[in-house]
């Protein structure tokens, strides 16, 4: 995998000329790179650079920002126990329905964010399907708290990873796990020793695009969890919410955003910027 | 290990026999493989075969790989058929060897051991005595990709010895080497093969590596044994026209009266064997001389009209396929293909000795 992935740029860097280029196809091409370009330039255009550090050090917005950090880790985290078992068993295992399985997978991806925070209390409120058991025997409440907000994070974002995860598994050959068992491992020994190490780039490459998922979900938190700083206001809820009585700290908390989505480009550049 | 050996043929040898006792059946969409498999302790089989005919697949199921369709699988006495692969005292040496790209020769050997319940320790000392005796020490360290070809198939071969099966497959042992390395590979294999106590079984469709390395040849076509038995037997006596171009043998099978056989398809040769009956007549492309013009003087036993079809070299030597009254291939020398003028195309009369041909019952 990584071959190709290496013969990639080398291709890309090849001259394939400009001059043919026709103009319907040049000018509309040009208008949509700018139409993606132009937001971030505004953004930092309009960056309140001289009051930035203090903006920056302002305690809600570290609070917001160390909140969101550990929710997006946490939810990665769960997403990665619950959805690289997910994965495997999507790519290595034929049982009947697998194609629903993994349609219903999949739907995360599609479905407004809001729908699923509704969702989510639907099954997860107070009075929710499970909710309510998990209220009146455990006296475990969800909605509003901290854990609803890594719910509703991983709700949103183990769909990436695990279509990722399932890709890499794809890709992988499956002989290896065969070797494997013919030295005696159970299929388990196998998965843990020879296949994770195998496909652990494309396990690391799916964890960042679910966390980067995370770190900016907004609809479904929103829904489920609420706004309540300190405990479910996470960046995404703080931007919305400054951007109201305070803009110049919605800028700055933009801008927060922002580096970290470009640290994440960067982290994943080898995996996602050599499609050519 | 030995005094280990010893119990077990002590108290499975006694009851039940020894060894491999199968019969495989598995069914894979419209392809059906049925063949009955037995081999004693210390033998080596060779399931020789052309692309396609189910040595793999075969293979697979000795391994529980595939699962069987019906019939058994015994070693040792005990039955394996439903046995899940993990549970199966059997070692696989893959055709592409499959060492684990992330762990080192030495972890690679060691897998087994650790998975049959040794400490970390003692099964990387365990795999570093059997790099050892693969010569392989220098490289315990190495990843895979840092490994040539033949160090490969060494630790492979060690990977899957280190589980001490009582069933070692190999699947085409010798196909992902270049023929330098091979020749060298061989041999050792062949020793490490003469070593190995158990029951060996080796799929390959190089007819060379199958009688180098195997006491028995079990040769498979369409999923179906179509002959078995030792190396010159086989090579003696093909039965099907495969395992005659492996042996580099012309064959025909006809019908005998005293020393004529009248062939199935076209006329009739003279043997030296008296035999009546259906039967199979072989001779070697060497035994064959051909004339440009009709011979004179010479009887006209064994002597056919044909038009060579093509010509390849063959070693020293041309080797000709001809077409005509008798289908046949024939060895000679580059000078003689010179003064014949050979080409495709050339008429030519193909006349052979009856006392190097070589008839035998069908």
């Amino acid at each position: 995998m990584t071959e190709t992935l290496k013969g990639g740029p080398r291709r890309g860097r090849l001259r394939k000329g400009t001059r043919g280029v026709p103009l319907p196809l040049l000018v509309p091409a040009l208008a949509g790179l700018a139409f993606l370009v132009l937001p971030l330039i505004a953004l930092l255009v309009r960056t309140p650079w001289r009051t930035l550090p203090d903006q920056l050090t302002s305690p809600e917005v570290w609070e917001a920002l160390r909140l969101s950090l550990f929710c997006a880790t946490a939810a990665t985290a769960l997403s990665l126990v619950i959805g690289v078992p997910l994965a495997w068993l999507l790519a290595r295992t034929d049982f009947p329905g697998r194609r629903l399985v993994r349609a219903l997978v999949t739907l995360p991806l599609v479905l407004p964010p809001v729908v699923g925070g509704v969702a989510l209390l639907l099954a997860l409120g107070r009075n929710g399907v499970v909710g309510q058991w998990l209220d009146s025997w455990f006296g475990i409440t969800l909605p509003f708290t901290t854990a609803g907000v890594v719910l509703a994070e991983t709700f949103v974002a183990m769909p990436f990873l695990v279509i990722s995860v399932e890709g890499t598994l794809r890709a992988a050959d499956p002989r290896y796990e065969e070797a494997a068992t013919t030295l005696g491992a159970s299929r388990f020994t196998a998965f843990r020793r020879v296949t994770l190490p195998l496909i652990a780039q494309g396990i690391a490459a799916g964890a960042v695009l679910a966390w980067a998922r995370a770190l900016g979900e907004f609809g479904a938190t929103i829904t489920f969890a609420g706004n309540f700083p300190g405990r479910t206001q996470t960046m995404p809820l703080a931007v919305y919410l400054a951007l109201q009585n305070d803009p110049a700290a919605a800028i700055a908390l933009s801008l927060v955003l922002l580096a970290v989505s470009i640290a994440v480009l960067v982290g994943l550049r080898d995996r996602w910027m050599t499609a050519s | 290990m030995t005094h280990l050996d010893d119990s077990t043929a002590l108290t499975s040898g006694a009851v039940h026999g020894e060894g491999l006792d199968a019969r495989l059946v598995v069914d894979h969409g419209p392809f059906r493989l049925d063949i009955a498999l037995t081999a004693a302790p210390g033998d080596v089989v060779a399931l020789l075969g052309p692309n396609g005919a189910g040595k793999t697949t075969a293979l697979r199921a000795l391994a529980g790989l595939a699962p069987l369709t019906a019939g058994h699988l015994r070693l040792d006495g005990t039955e394996l058929g439903r046995t899940p692969p993990e549970s199966r005292p059997v070692g696989v040496v893959f055709q592409d060897y499959l060492l684990f790209p992330h762990l080192t020769a030495l972890d690679n050997v060691a897998f087994g051991p650790r998975c049959h319940g040794a400490t970390k320790a003692e099964a990387r000392a365990q795999a570093a005595a059997w790099l050892d005796r693969m010569g392989l020490a220098d490289h315990a360290g190495a990843k895979p990709r840092r490994l040539s070809g033949g160090q490969g198939q060494r630790v492979a071969l060690a990977r899957a010895l280190a589980t001490h099966p009582r069933l070692l497959l190999l699947d085409e042992p010798l196909a992902a080497l270049d023929a330098r390395t091979r020749l060298e590979v061989r041999a050792q294999l062949r020793r490490h093969l003469a070593d190995f106590e158990a029951v060996a079984v080796l799929v390959t469709h190089d007819p060379l590596d199958a009688m180098v390395l195997a006491d028995r040849l079990v040769v498979v076509e369409h999923g179906r044994i179509v002959q078995e038995g030792t190396p010159a037997d086989i090579a003696r006596r093909p039965r099907t026209d495969y395992v005659a171009q492996l042996v580099g043998l012309n064959l025909y099978k006809g019908r005998a009266t005293g020393h004529t056989v009248h062939l199935d398809a076209g006329p009739a040769i003279t043997t030296t064997e008296d035999l009546t009956g259906p039967v199979f007549v072989a001779f070697p492309p060497g035994a064959v001389t051909l004339f440009r013009d009709r011979p004179t003087g010479a009887s006209a036993r064994n002597l056919w009209r044909c038009e060579v079809t093509g010509l390849e070299t063959h070693g020293d030597q041309i080797r000709a396929a001809l077409t005509g009254e008798l289908p046949l291939t024939a060895d000679l020398t580059t000078v003689a293909a010179a003064e014949l003028d050979l080409h495709p195309g050339a008429p030519v009369w193909a006349t052979v000795k009856a006392a190097q041909t070589h008839a035998y019952p069908a």
